[in-house]
């Protein structure tokens, strides 16, 4: 099986538990305001590699995963490329290596569910609790990824929820405890990760000749993050 | 706490060594002795054995450290206050230019003579350097003019009917040699400084006292008369006369600080204290360029135990008993020249001391006392020396594995080598001379050879035996290889002819200097704190490596134009298309430089060395990656002409395009079987890109250097900060007084690295978040 794949970075600490290898998929149908990687929207980018052909690269990093590491597959959204990830995680996890799955969750079918089939971990982006501002930014139904995490308690996987805090949409309480109710009536989710919204990608806009849609918007500061995961 | 009346009895006069007849034997016992077991440490000079008999292996974690004593803080401010006052003399606080540095020759020094608990200075005040003009007078004379100074007309008259090691050096070269160092395609040798990289085994002095070392040496004397008297017989039977000379001088030297220490040390205090004689007598006898420690925390953890067993120490004591005895180690200075500091910035001594490792029976070789020496980055603040290498296992317990990373994150002043891939080889008693040198302690020494510009030797080749930054022709004369296209197998059959060449040169050249700094400033209280019968290693090193191994890429995967000058030679190259390039885990590339290395010292093998030693290769290169690089013209891999060299083993800077772990797993292809001298690797990483927080941190770098290390590689120097700090101490000196980074095999003070320096460091690679 062929997938497009936008890049490869042999450290990730950041997207999943330990030290991680990270594979970022090529192609996105959401258009998030708020996105830092516009570089693997298009379908038609990236390289094209065989899922072979990534396992034996990740495997080259296996002796760094440690007990919690593993590889982790991100993007652009994964889920479009699901047949693909399904592949590579089955060869990941017969060679033991741990799989972790960073997704907005905007897709359901039965390829994705085979994907989840042998995904030990998720990574779910809740980008919003509030349906209008969701569909506003993210440009899909809210119900999705709800639907979504509920497909991941009842199949039992361990799952982190993230969210982005953008100032003046969701950096507010309100939506912190709405994040927090979504994770404790879920069995599945282990945590809440918030991540503050970041500029730095704004150059890639400016290379590739499109609008930063919040490229208006400010970074939130270190005090609003340490009051928001107080709240948690 | 410092108690006084612990160590009211410590200048015993008694009688030392008891006769007792213990069946068909007679062995030796002696009072200070009193509750060590084993045997064979007794029967004959083996501190390994003594350590293995009685050490505790310790697998917690850092919590039972202490902190600094109030004595210790005062004491650190009084050092801090000397530091501050070196930095506004320019580097150089005072130079005493009238006596030849020695054991003997000053007389005794104190920071603070009522509250020090370890004793001794290399000269009369702290930071007073004192001139050794052994190793060449005219660098002497030199370092003295760059400060300021003028060396004495009494020194300058002695010499002048004195043969230095330089001199001596100077009389054999050929010209061929003198062409080669002169064009820097061979840099550094040690033809006018102390070699250095020689470990005195100074655990001795401290167990058995120096009257037994002057007995066994006398012993290994009295052996000789029955051999034939060779060249090489007459040579070690005069070393052992200059050895007993010096271990008599050593008595001296303690004596004059009011230290009897011709008996074993009867307790953790005066273990520290004799240990620190011995390391004291070597630096005043040489100024060599790595002056390293050796491996003393485990072996110190012995008397430590035994004293806080018996009521003597308390946890307080004992780390301010190490406090004292590195800091010490910290005022330790040579005299140098800029030049040199070019070579080796940030005026290091490289007291390097290994901690850690696993012992061959199973057990770990930490122990308490192995966080203690680490624990002196916090009672004392960061510092680049001591130049503290942890001996990094899979099967290190795991509190230490942390302790160690949290000390990276916190500090940046240690780094780590495979003791899986060491101690096969070495045994469980080695330590690391400079940066990355293993040894075995007090049994094998190396004669140190600096290194060669491998890329400057590829341009030659190309020249066909023309060296375009110099204007001089050396090696084989043949055809300039010009064209539209440089091809793989004509560059590389031309590129072999010059390395067969130059190794051969090579190894000459170190016979010689080698033969002459025996001759002329031998290591005498070193060599006599090493078995007689020493093992020699004879260390090559290479820069420029991953130069050498993108640019050969470059030509075989994409498309390499030579530009000629008006003279016909190549001085630039315009290369086409994409290649793979070193740091990216890409076996088409990677395996090119481990070839380079593999072809390398093979070819220096085929030369004999003085006195039999072992050829043995590094890929270091301390800070001289600027200076090799500006020498060097353009290279085909698009490195521009001048510009510096990636340090020891690094990818070039910015070059790896697949993340960290691609970095370390293309320098862990290189084998430690071609570069038994190390391979250095220093990485550099962003706080942010190591995870989120303290503990996170922790635990991924030690998930790294257990991958990194289990795929066989040697060294990494590990740096955890932002670019930006370096950016705002470059600009602002003043505010980062502090400021210890890991550079190539040691840590340096920021401040004290040139401007240049400080920019290429600067501009390496830092691995960021995503």
């Amino acid at each position: 099986m062929i997938g497009r794949i936008h890049s490869l970075q042999s450290l990730g600490t950041v997207d999943g538990p330990g030290v991680r290898f990270v594979v970022f998929m090529q192609g996105c149908p959401l258009r998030c305001g708020c996105c830092h990687n516009p570089d693997t929207w298009d379908f038609a980018g990236g390289e094209e590699y065989s899922a072979v052909q990534i396992a034996e690269k990740i495997e080259r990093y296996k002796e760094y995963f440690g007990d919690d590491g593993g590889v982790t597959v991100s993007g652009g959204e994964p889920l479009m490329q699901a047949e693909f990830v399904h592949e590579l995680f089955g060869l990941c996890s017969e060679k033991g290596m741990n799989t972790c799955l960073d997704t907005s969750g905007c897709v359901i079918n039965d390829t994705v569910k085979a994907l989840l089939s042998v995904t030990d971990r998720v990574l779910l982006d809740v980008k919003y609790t509030d349906p209008e501002l969701y569909i506003k930014h993210v440009g899909c139904d809210y119900c999705g990824v709800l639907n979504f995490l509920d497909l991941l308690e009842e199949m039992k996987i361990p799952t982190v929820l993230r969210q982005v805090i953008i100032p003046t949409l969701n950096d507010n309480e309100e939506n912190i405890q709405r994040l927090k109710a979504i994770a404790d009536s879920r069995s599945n989710v282990e945590g809440i990760e918030l991540l503050p919204f970041r500029k730095i990608c704004s150059q890639k806009y400016d290379n590739m000749g499109i609008a930063f849609k919040f490229g208006h918007l400010c970074e939130p500061d270190g005090e609003t993050m340490r009051r928001l995961n107080e709240i948690l | 706490m410092y108690k006084p009346t612990v160590w009211a009895n410590w200048c015993h006069t008694d009688l030392p060594f008891c006769f007792a007849i213990g069946g068909m034997e007679d062995y030796m016992e002696h009072k200070n002795w009193n509750g060590f077991k084993g045997q064979l440490w007794r029967d004959e000079i083996n501190v390994r054995d003594f350590i293995q008999s009685n050490y505790k292996e310790y697998t917690g974690d850092g919590a039972f450290l202490a902190k600094a004593t109030e004595r210790t803080d005062e004491m650190m401010q009084k050092v801090q206050r000397l530091f501050k006052l070196e930095r506004q003399m320019g580097g150089v606080l005072d130079i005493d230019t009238a006596t030849v540095s020695s054991l003997t020759s000053y007389s005794p020094g104190y920071v603070d003579k009522e509250n020090e608990i370890i004793v001794g200075l290399q000269t009369n005040r702290p930071l007073k350097r004192g001139v050794n003009p052994f190793g060449g007078i005219r660098m002497a004379r030199q370092a003295c003019e760059a400060y300021g100074y003028k060396l004495s007309a009494e020194i300058e008259e002695e010499f002048r009917y004195r043969t230095t090691h330089n001199d001596g050096v100077f009389r054999a070269y050929t010209d061929e040699m003198r062409l080669a160092r002169r064009c820097h395609v061979i840099t550094g040798l040690p033809d006018a400084y102390g070699r250095g990289r020689i470990i005195g085994d100074y655990r001795r002095v401290a167990l058995y006292g120096v009257d037994k070392l002057i007995e066994e040496k006398k012993k290994d004397k009295k052996a000789l008369e029955s051999q034939v008297f060779d060249a090489e017989n007459i040579r070690l039977d005069e070393e052992l006369f200059r050895q007993i000379d010096f271990l008599g001088r050593l008595k001296e030297m303690a004596q004059m600080y009011g230290f009897d220490i011709s008996q074993p040390a009867s307790n953790a205090r005066e273990a520290v204290q004799w240990t620190y004689f011995g390391y004291l007598a070597a630096i005043k006898e040489q100024n060599g360029a790595a002056m390293s420690l050796g491996r003393v925390s485990t072996f110190f953890d012995i008397y430590f135990e035994r004293d806080i067993e018996n009521g003597l120490l308390t946890e307080d004591g004992a780390q301010e008993i190490l406090d004292d005895f590195v800091m010490k180690l910290r005022l330790a200075r040579h005299l140098r020249t800029p030049e040199y500091n070019e070579l080796f910035g940030g005026d290091p001594m490289w007291i390097t001391e290994a901690v850690g490792g696993m012992g061959e029976d199973g057990r770990t070789l930490v122990t308490k006392s192995s966080f203690r020496m680490l624990n002196t980055l916090y009672t004392l603040g960061s510092s680049p020396e001591p130049n503290l290498t942890i001996l990094w296992s899979k099967a290190l317990p795991q509190g230490f594995k942390k302790f160690c990373a949290k000390v990276s994150c916190d500090t940046d002043s240690i780094q780590y080598e495979n003791d899986d891939v060491m101690r096969p080889i070495y045994g469980d008693d080695y330590a690391i001379a400079c940066c990355v040198s293993a040894m075995k302690v007090g049994k094998q020494m190396q004669f140190f050879g600096a290194r060669c510009n491998l890329s400057k030797l590829l341009l030659i080749a190309i020249n066909g035996g023309y060296d375009t930054t110099s204007g001089i022709h050396i090696g084989p004369q043949m055809p300039v290889l010009d064209g539209d296209k440089l091809d793989y197998e004509t560059v590389m059959e031309r590129y072999n002819i010059y390395i067969e060449w130059l190794a051969k040169l090579y190894v000459n050249t170190m016979n010689i200097i080698h033969y002459m700094h025996d001759k002329y400033a031998y290591e005498k209280i070193q060599m006599a704190l090493h078995d007689t019968a020493v093992e020699r290693f004879m260390a090559f090193g290479v820069a420029g490596l991953s130069v050498v191994a993108d640019s050969l890429s470059a030509i075989k995967f994409a498309s390499v134009k030579p530009v000629t000058d008006a003279n016909g030679f190549v001085v630039n190259f315009e290369t086409m298309g994409d290649f793979p390039k070193y740091g990216n885990d890409d076996d088409r590339v990677d395996l090119i430089a481990k070839e380079m290395t593999h072809k390398f010292i093979s070819e220096l093998r085929k030369t004999p060395t003085y006195r039999n030693a072992i050829h043995t290769l590094s890929v270091l290169t301390i800070t001289s990656n600027v200076m090799y690089g500006k020498n060097t013209g353009a290279t085909p891999d698009g490195r521009e002409a001048f510009s510096p060299f990636a340090p020891g083993a690094n990818p070039m800077h910015n070059r790896e395009q697949n993340g960290a772990l691609a970095s370390l797993n293309s320098v862990a292809k290189l084998s430690y079987d071609d570069c038994r001298d190390g391979i250095s690797n220093t990485f550099s990483i962003t706080p942010d890109a190591l995870g989120h927080g303290e503990g996170q941190r922790v635990d991924n770098l030690v998930s790294i250097l257990d991958g990194y290390f289990v795929k066989n590689a040697h060294h990494i120097n590990v740096n955890v900060l932002n670019r930006e700090t370096l950016m705002r101490a470059y600009e602002n000196p003043e505010d980062y007084p502090n400021l210890t980074i890991r550079v190539s095999g040691y840590a340096v003070n920021f401040n004290k690295l040139s401007r240049e320096q400080q920019r290429e460091v600067i501009s390496r690679t830092f691995h960021c978040a995503l």
